[in-house]
């Protein structure tokens, strides 16, 4: 498969095509979320618990009913009972049962003939609740005398008398850790602290959904992935899975958060309910932001020891986190992230997943990986102030490689950390002179990337254009990559190829468009598929020429004898075999349903650049770098669109976003105006190198590029502000109010 | 809901006299829709200011000063040279209100009568010395700016009164007014602390001066004593540190989610000596 051994030529790869999704975009025709209407449809709207821990004692929907044009009113009264497990914890968070679980959980839902009547009758569903102690703060969360928010949900790994809300625990690691500090000069423990943090997607939750009597059922939805919707939803309603068909709308972002399912199973129920009517539920902002996935939030002790040349000896990661009041807090991959920049003779982690009264958390990019990095990267940074070593060189010099044992189990093969760093050094920002209350800083990053099920079914047209459906949902220019790999394949224009993102229906299983493996699976899958068809055309060239197959190669889109012994014969173009298809033994495709292997883990290293106002705290972003191995990049906008992205999205984390509580539990800042993500005239032009190491898991190359981007940044402006300032922020995020009381008081915040 | 389009403030209030439920005025409705589409104000009564003959109109008065109509957006006071000419300080408050889009509708009134102690027009409006013509069924009557707020989200304004008019007094010689504000982004936020400050120079002397700090308070407040640390004064490094301190000992904030009060007293005194500097460079400008 590692054509790249010995092909860098390309006529597709590396060059950057307009996206074949662009013009229906950038002209309002593109269908997302919001924009399906169909006959007869309802609209739905939630009731959500203003309560983060209350028993519902009472519903009472009849006021509700009594409105002419309210169709259904559903709660969890209306849903199947015996579920156990992950099925459970969806069911429980799509509808709440006995108790309301965090500020935002849904408790019943209405649909009516119109939005503005389903919201006036949700307002009329009279629910009583009786308020139960509740616990917001991770720390807190983990007290032995914490409120016990789900008793008997701990797992299997949890030893007896752990404290109520720990419900997973992990221990690993390798070496000689009390061997390692030893050989230190110098051994530094700190704590840091993240906040959760939203996906932030610019288009909100929305679906269609309809199931009839006969459990035959079909579903719109804005997604990363609707064999999970499909799965998810059927699990909660208990359908049989294949009776349900799940379509996926063009997304307006997900990061993550768009994996699994919040309000979907509701429209269904509803649906049902309502004698088979489709109903439509779209969340507003406010929704969003209480009752989707957030990321978690953690609380985090590192230990490190260093020799004074720089040499890192053992590290030690205790992270507790909480991911709401559901087991499903990223400590696990966290933890596989902390140390996977470095060579390190010993490493120990010890994990704690906590609930507390929030939301289900969801993935979001990178999950668990940036918190990590705040904290392993910003105690590396110290350490290196302390010993008066440069940041980078000591990164380099204790970089993973080819062939270094992860500090999470395997042992890598090509990866291009150095190669970033060497090309961070390399780059004209890092030698930008500085001035006052300016500082500069600089940490890396990694995610594992990932492959997961795919299935991709290719097929020529009569005239030899290619189509390629796909199911996982483009979000960050995968059609465009896609369509190159293939046309590049099969060796025609870019604007031969349509890539399809198509209906469940239409293939087996895939997994979402997550773990950065659009490009990279679903790219390997659409290849292979492309072989077969291409293999096919060869035996119809040789079957009219009368020759072997084997004697015959596919070069520049069109089939040729291979080599004077083969015949002479001229080239027998695509569009000669595909116009014939027929006659000479009907269509012509190729397909791949596997879990396709050879995932190439990337790493990044970011630089920034800050100034610190020392009369207010506010950090301004002067200017920053974003270096990351692409393995090789398909379309290196995107990739480059991907790095930006990233920074971007950590920056928000970095400086100013973050859930805000009040004393009773209820969140605060539900909209945009207080969840603050950057706005565009907060950030410098995000520059970027991308650097190729290609993954010779994959026929050109391909890493995925979308999550490493995210992890860095939380740390390298924190270094920055250290720089800038003087002080060191252990806890996210660095508002000005924060920054500002650490100036003053002199000390680290 | 009534919807109403009265052509006259005669027959807006006494529509809004003759309304018993909850009634809002609509002129760029940024707030109002905002809280009706949120749910949180849904009116019965409805009147909408817009149709109303001359609203969208900014003239110079026969002193010399400019009469502002209520349904005057934001982005049209920014386009208007002579006005921006007279009261920078005034119409850069108004211009931080909402994105571009919501430029296009928000109005000076409808800021102010929003009633937020962070409204970021509000400020410039009392520092420069701006009043209102507040119309009753009884008649109109003026009132400076500084005395619509009456605490958060509530105004003095009477059921059946509505502002009809905005004025600003003329501007005269070596004069200069500011606005900046402290947010934790560069924009589409809302003012964690506000100032503005006004004054007049004679040579390199400030001769008058009010200063107004908003988000600290719950109104907009004047800071008489802020004033006087720099009156007299060519704002030197000693008279700047007293603004400062005078601006501190003023402010009574709260902490929220937007800040701590120690955070909003300490950028009070920060924000006053920004502005008062940028408005004496404006002044000396003037004067020239």
């Amino acid at each position: 498969m590692a054509k790249d051994e010995f092909n860098t030529e390309f006529k597709l790869v590396g060059t950057r095509p307009n996206r074949p999704d662009g013009l229906d975009k950038v002209t309002g025709r593109a269908r997302y979320g919001a924009d399906m209407t169909m006959p007869g449809m309802l609209w739905g709207a939630v009731v959500r618990s203003p309560h983060a821990h209350a028993r519902i004692k009472k519903i009472d929907a009849s006021k509700a009913l009594a409105l002419e044009g309210v169709k259904a009113v559903v709660t969890r009264a209306d849903f199947p009972t015996g579920l156990t497990g992950e099925d459970w914890n969806l069911q429980e968070n799509s509808m709440a049962g006995d108790v309301a679980l965090y500020d935002g959980h849904a408790v019943a839902a209405v649909a009516a003939t119109s939005a503005l009547l389903a919201q006036d009758a949700a307002a009329l569903i009279e629910v009583e609740y009786e308020l139960l102690p509740h616990v917001i703060d991770v720390d807190d969360a983990i007290k032995p005398d914490a409120p016990a928010i789900r008793p008997g949900s701990a797992d299997h790994s949890v030893p007896e008398g752990f404290p109520p809300n720990v419900v997973r625990y992990i221990d690993y690691g390798h070496g000689d850790l009390d061997a390692g500090f030893a050989a230190a000069d110098l051994v530094m423990e700190k704590t840091y602290l993240t906040e959760a943090t939203h996906q932030g997607y610019i288009e909100p939750q929305a679906c269609v959904g309809q199931l009839g009597a006969d459990g035959k059922g079909e579903m719109w939805v804005c997604t990363q992935g609707h064999w999970f919707i499909r799965q998810m939803c059927s699990a909660v309603l208990g359908l049989e899975v294949a009776q349900l068909r799940v379509t996926a709308s063009e997304i307006g972002g997900g990061f993550g958060g768009k994996t699994m399912v919040f309000m979907e199973p509701l429209s269904l129920a509803l649906s049902k309910k309502a004698g088979g009517r489709p109903v439509k539920l779209v969340m507003n902002r406010a929704e969003v932001l209480r009752a989707t996935g957030p990321t978690a939030s953690a609380s985090m002790d590192v230990k490190i020891g260093m020799t004074k040349d720089g040499k890192m000896t053992a590290g030690k990661a205790v992270f507790r986190m909480q991911g709401g009041a559901f087991p499903g807090a990223p400590v696990d991959s966290a933890l596989d992230c902390a140390f996977a920049n470095y060579d390190m003779p010993a490493v120990y982690h010890e994990g704690f997943d906590v609930l507390a009264n929030r939301p289900k958390a969801a993935a979001y990019r990178a999950p668990g990986s940036p918190m990590a990095a705040f904290a392993v990267e910003s105690l590396v940074d110290e350490m290196c102030r302390e010993l008066g070593l440069d940041p980078v060189e000591v990164r380099l010099k204790n970089a993973a490689r080819e062939g270094t044992k992860a500090s999470y189990g395997p042992t890598y093969n090509k990866i291009g950390l150095v190669e970033t760093l060497e090309a961070v050094k390399a780059h004209p920002n890092y030698a930008v002179p500085l001035g006052p209350n300016q500082g500069r800083g600089v940490a890396s990053g990694f995610w594992f990337n990932y492959n997961g099920d795919t299935a991709v079914s290719m097929a020529i047209a009569e005239d030899g254009t290619a189509q390629v459906s796909v199911g996982t949902p483009d979000i960050g220019g995968s059609r465009a990559s896609l369509a190159m790999m293939v046309g590049e394949t099969l060796g025609v224009p870019y604007e031969h190829v349509r890539v399809n993102v198509v209906e469940t229906g239409a293939l087996g299983i895939n997994e979402p468009t997550h773990g950065s493996r659009a490009t990279f699976a679903t790219g390997k899958a659409a290849v292979i598929a492309t072989e077969q068809a291409i293999a096919e055309m060869c035996r119809r060239a040789a079957v009219e020429w009368d020759i072997d197959p084997d004697a015959v190669e596919w070069i520049d889109g069109a089939a040729q004898p291979a080599g004077p012994n083969a015949g002479k014969f001229p080239p027998m173009k695509i569009g000669e075999i595909a116009g014939k298809m027929s006659t000479t033994g009907g269509p012509i495709a190729g397909h791949y349903e596997g879990f396709p292997d050879g995932v190439g883990v990337s790493f990044g290293t970011h630089v920034v650049d800050v100034e610190v106002d020392p009369e207010t705290g506010h950090t301004k972003i002067l200017r920053y770098l974003v270096a990351q191995d692409a393995g090789r990049a398909i379309h290196p906008a995107y990739v480059e669109g991907q790095f930006q992205g990233g920074a971007v999205q950590g920056i928000g984390w970095a400086l100013n976003e973050e859930y805000v509580y009040g004393e009773d539990g209820r969140l605060q800042n539900a909209t945009f105006l207080d969840y603050r993500v950057p706005v565009a005239s907060d950030l410098p032009k995000i520059d970027t190198v991308i650097v190729e190491v290609p993954n010779p898991g994959h026929p050109y190359g391909v890493r995925g590029v979308g999550e490493t981007g995210i992890a860095p940044p939380l740390p390298a402006i924190a270094n920055a502000v250290a720089a800038a300032t003087g002080q060191r922020l252990r806890h996210l995020p660095m508002t000005p109010v924060k920054v500002l009381a650490a100036i003053q008081a002199g000390q680290d915040g | 809901m009534h919807y109403h389009t009265p052509a006259t403030f005669e027959d807006a209030v006494k529509i809004a006299a003759a309304c018993g439920g909850v009634t809002r005025f609509l002129a760029g409705g940024t707030d109002v829709l905002v809280q009706m589409r949120a749910g949180a104000v849904i009116p019965d009564d409805l009147i909408d200011l817009k149709h109303i003959p001359g609203v969208r109109d900014i003239t110079r008065t026969p002193e010399g000063g400019w009469r502002i109509g209520i349904a005057v957006a934001g982005a049209e006071l920014g386009a208007h040279d002579a006005l921006c000419r007279d009261w920078p300080g005034v119409v850069e408050g108004m211009e931080l209100v909402g994105s571009t889009q919501v430029q296009g509708r928000a109005t000076l009134v409808g800021n102010l009568c929003n009633g937020s102690p962070a409204a970021d027009s509000v400020p410039g409006l009392v520092a420069a010395g701006a009043t209102v013509t507040v119309t009753g069924v009884n008649g109109s009557r003026e009132v400076p700016v500084a005395e619509i707020p009456a605490g958060p989200g509530r105004t003095v304004l009477q059921p059946g009164e509505v502002i009809s008019a905005i004025s600003l007094p003329p501007r005269g010689e070596n004069g200069g007014d500011a606005y900046l504000r402290f947010i934790p982004r560069t924009e589409m936020d809302i003012a964690v602390v506000g100032c503005a400050v006004n004054l007049r120079l004679d040579g390199d002397t400030i001769s008058e001066a009010r200063v107004a700090l908003g988000a600290v308070a719950p109104t907009v407040i004047t800071v008489q004593a802020a004033a006087d640390a720099i009156i007299g004064t060519t704002l030197d490094d000693a008279a700047l540190e007293a603004l400062a301190d005078a601006a501190r000992a003023a402010a009574t904030p709260i902490s929220d989610k937007r800040g701590t009060a120690e955070f909003r007293t300490h950028v009070s005194g920060v924000m006053a000596q920004r502005v008062a500097r940028l408005a004496y460079t404006r002044a000396k400008g003037a004067g020239k």
